[in-house]
């Protein structure tokens, strides 16, 4: 059913799987009684920018997270650039390697510098030799525009600047998807716009992205879909200007008004 | 920018108050200890009390039967001996018994954190229990409960071949005869020279990989080359000592050494308990360190492995060692309650049989508290210099 409600909107590209970055089957997610997600169908094709929004519980962050498998699906298939997701250990690694992920509350690692921060992966998963890893950091700290802060610990940096590390950390490892679980929500609204500018410019260099965020206005300028989940569902996705202009679902309706109202 | 224009009368400037209570605690203090020393040292004198390290030199008249370090002489003996002894003893059993209780309560502590529903349910049991009955019950109930009891009379002696053999007097093993002292000196060297020899490894590693990228299993290597290497130094060192093998005799046990059930009954019971206590600060330490790290550290492609050597446990070790070593106090502090099953370490025979026989109570008690207060303060310094070292810097 919901395959058909989010078809007869949408313009959910009907083309050659294999061009796909990102393909969700039928998933289905439960945390003991709980159903979390219901019969989820995604197709990404590289290069998109997705924001999904919705009430809180209704599954979008654990749809993300199912996506490097920091959640597990209970049915259904996940395909993440050509790989799929199984219990396979092999797998999950490649996928992650691929898949970069910015959360909520940063997770930076607090014993670790800035720099040391950004180079952990790329010495111990990619092997770099120090000197070059150190490079690429410094690199992707100079895109988000701190990389005087390099030799400082977490600790020691505002939300906001925090949020930008994490977000060079992600990028060291050169992903090819970038997912952001409301990346903003736990700043305070002056950093805010330091770490949507920085997402914007990611956006506009290409990267692929899915987005949970209520900054609609960060939809509105970057996005080229708009998705709102409720109870589990992928209940309507479109085009940023026709979601926001003309709603299908009460649902949605109900919940545009409430977050746009103020 | 702070003149003041008004000016303070000095009973009510802070500083001046301050400096005041504090010179007049100081007085105080100071008669007080004055007051004590002088009247002890006339009571002493008046009652014909010698004081004085005087009967340090003095022949002990008493038998030490458990001594692995240093060999005992009934006669010959003095009461340094003893004091040595009791301090060596109190050291071995508290190293075994902090190792033991290390390995055991990082493992206890993180099965109660084990998914495994059985598994976490069996830790909290052995916690809860170990934790919450008084140590000396504890060390009595394995003492004369469990190990004598249920050991056999050594005519009857439980034996692994002719090498070792357990009864009710102790555990019975080979015990090593040096036949070159240069062979023996040799293999010293052997296994100085990897421990540098791990330590240079380390180095190289480290630098290897900062240069190409490439992790070396320095681990593995290490823990071969502690085992290959002193065995190949026995050998190249024309087989420098030969074991001296137990054999029962008439009644008893002759040649090897022997290790005391006291020392089995305390070891056990001061590793079980401590190692509960141990359990919870390695369980609340892996608790400290919250998910979204693990979810940070996967999400960048680390494994299982890598995410608790990198991210894990340098976080949750800062939380977990300042209360482990306070253990590791409160173990070798505990280890004196072996008064109860006569362990001779040092409480038992320096300030109980020494004092005793020689009635010195002023200096013996005196030279025992300053054994502990050594250990302590010497661990506090070590913790107060991690504790500095590992602290989150932050603003």
């Amino acid at each position: 059913m919901t395959t058909l409600r989010a078809d007869a909107v949408n313009q959910a590209p009907n083309q050659d799987p294999r061009s796909l970055i990102i393909e969700m089957k039928q998933v289905n997610k439960w945390f003991g009684e709980f159903h979390a997600l219901k019969d989820i169908d995604l197709s990404v094709e590289p290069g998109e920018r997705i924001v999904i929004c919705g009430p809180s519980g209704s599954g979008k962050s654990t749809m993300i997270r199912c996506i490097n498998r920091l959640e597990e699906h209970q049915k259904g298939d996940i395909i993440v650039d050509g790989i799929e997701l199984t219990a396979d250990v092999k797998h999950i690694d490649n996928v992650r390697r691929e898949v970069g992920m910015v959360f909520q509350h940063f997770n930076l690692f607090p014993h670790l510098t800035v720099m040391e921060n950004c180079t952990l992966a790329l010495i111990w998963v990619r092997r770099m030799p120090k000197k070059d890893a150190e490079e690429a950091a410094m690199k992707y700290l100079e895109r988000v525009k701190i990389p005087e802060q390099a030799q400082k610990y977490p600790g020691q940096l505002s939300g906001g600047q925090q949020q930008r590390v994490a977000i060079a950390r992600s990028l060291c490892m050169n992903p090819k998807v970038m997912l952001f679980d409301e990346p903003t929500s736990a700043l305070d609204p002056e950093m805010i716009k330091e770490v949507l500018d920085v997402m914007i410019e990611l956006a506009e260099e290409g990267m692929t992205m899915l987005c949970v965020t209520h900054e609609m206005g960060f939809a509105k300028t970057v996005a080229n879909r708009v998705m709102f989940m409720d109870g589990g569902e992928i209940v309507e996705q479109n085009k940023p200007d026709e979601f926001f202009t003309n709603p299908q679902y009460d649902r949605t309706k109900l919940f545009l008004s409430q977050i746009l109202q103020h | 920018m702070a003149e003041h224009h008004t000016k303070i009368p000095w009973h009510r400037n802070p500083k001046v108050r301050s400096i005041f209570f504090q010179v007049a605690l100081l007085a105080a203090t100071v008669w007080v200890a004055a007051t004590i020393l002088g009247n002890t040292v006339e009571n002493l004198e008046e009652r014909g009390i010698r004081t004085g390290l005087g009967f340090m030199g003095g022949a002990a008249p008493f038998n030490v039967g458990f001594s692995p370090f240093i060999e005992y002489k009934l006669g010959e003996s003095t009461y340094t001996d003893v004091f040595i002894i009791g301090v060596l003893n109190t050291m071995l059993v508290s190293v075994l018994g902090i190792v033991a209780a290390t390995v055991l309560g990082f493992f206890i502590g993180v099965l109660r954190l084990s998914p495994n529903w059985l598994m976490a349910k069996i830790a909290s049991a052995y916690i809860e229990i170990f934790r919450n009955v008084p140590l000396l019950l504890q060390i009595m109930f394995w003492n004369f409960a469990v190990f004598l009891p249920i050991l056999p009379a050594p005519r009857q002696s439980w034996g692994l071949g002719a090498t070792a053999f357990l009864n009710n007097r102790g555990l019975y093993l080979p015990s090593p005869i040096v036949e070159s002292a240069a062979g023996v000196w040799l293999m010293v060297a052997a296994i100085a020279a990897t421990i540098v020899g791990i330590i240079i490894l380390r180095r190289w590693a480290h630098r290897r990989q900062n240069r190409t990228g490439q992790p070396f299993p320095v681990l593995r290597v290490a823990l071969a080359a502690v085992v290959v290497v002193p065995v190949l130094a026995y050998f190249a060192g024309g087989q420098p000592f030969t074991l001296d093998f137990p054999f029962l005799d008439t009644f008893n046990f002759e040649g090897g050494m022997r290790i005391p059930t006291p020392l089995f009954a305390l070891w056990f019971a001061l590793t079980t308990y401590t190692a509960s206590f141990i359990a919870e600060a390695v369980r609340g330490g892996i608790l400290s360190v919250s998910h979204g790290q693990t979810e940070a550290a996967y999400a960048l492609g680390l494994n299982r492995k890598r995410t608790l050597d990198l991210v894990i446990i340098p976080q949750a070790m800062r939380v977990i060692i300042p209360p482990t070593i306070s253990q590791y106090l409160n173990l070798t502090k505990n280890s004196s309650l072996a008064v109860a099953i006569a362990y001779e370490e040092l409480v038992n025979l320096w300030a109980g049989i020494a004092l005793n026989q020689t009635g010195q109570a002023l200096i013996i008690i005196a030279m025992t508290i300053a054994v502990y207060e050594t250990l302590s303060l010497g661990t506090s310094a070590f913790l107060n210099w991690y504790n500095a070292r590992r602290q989150l810097v932050e603003r």
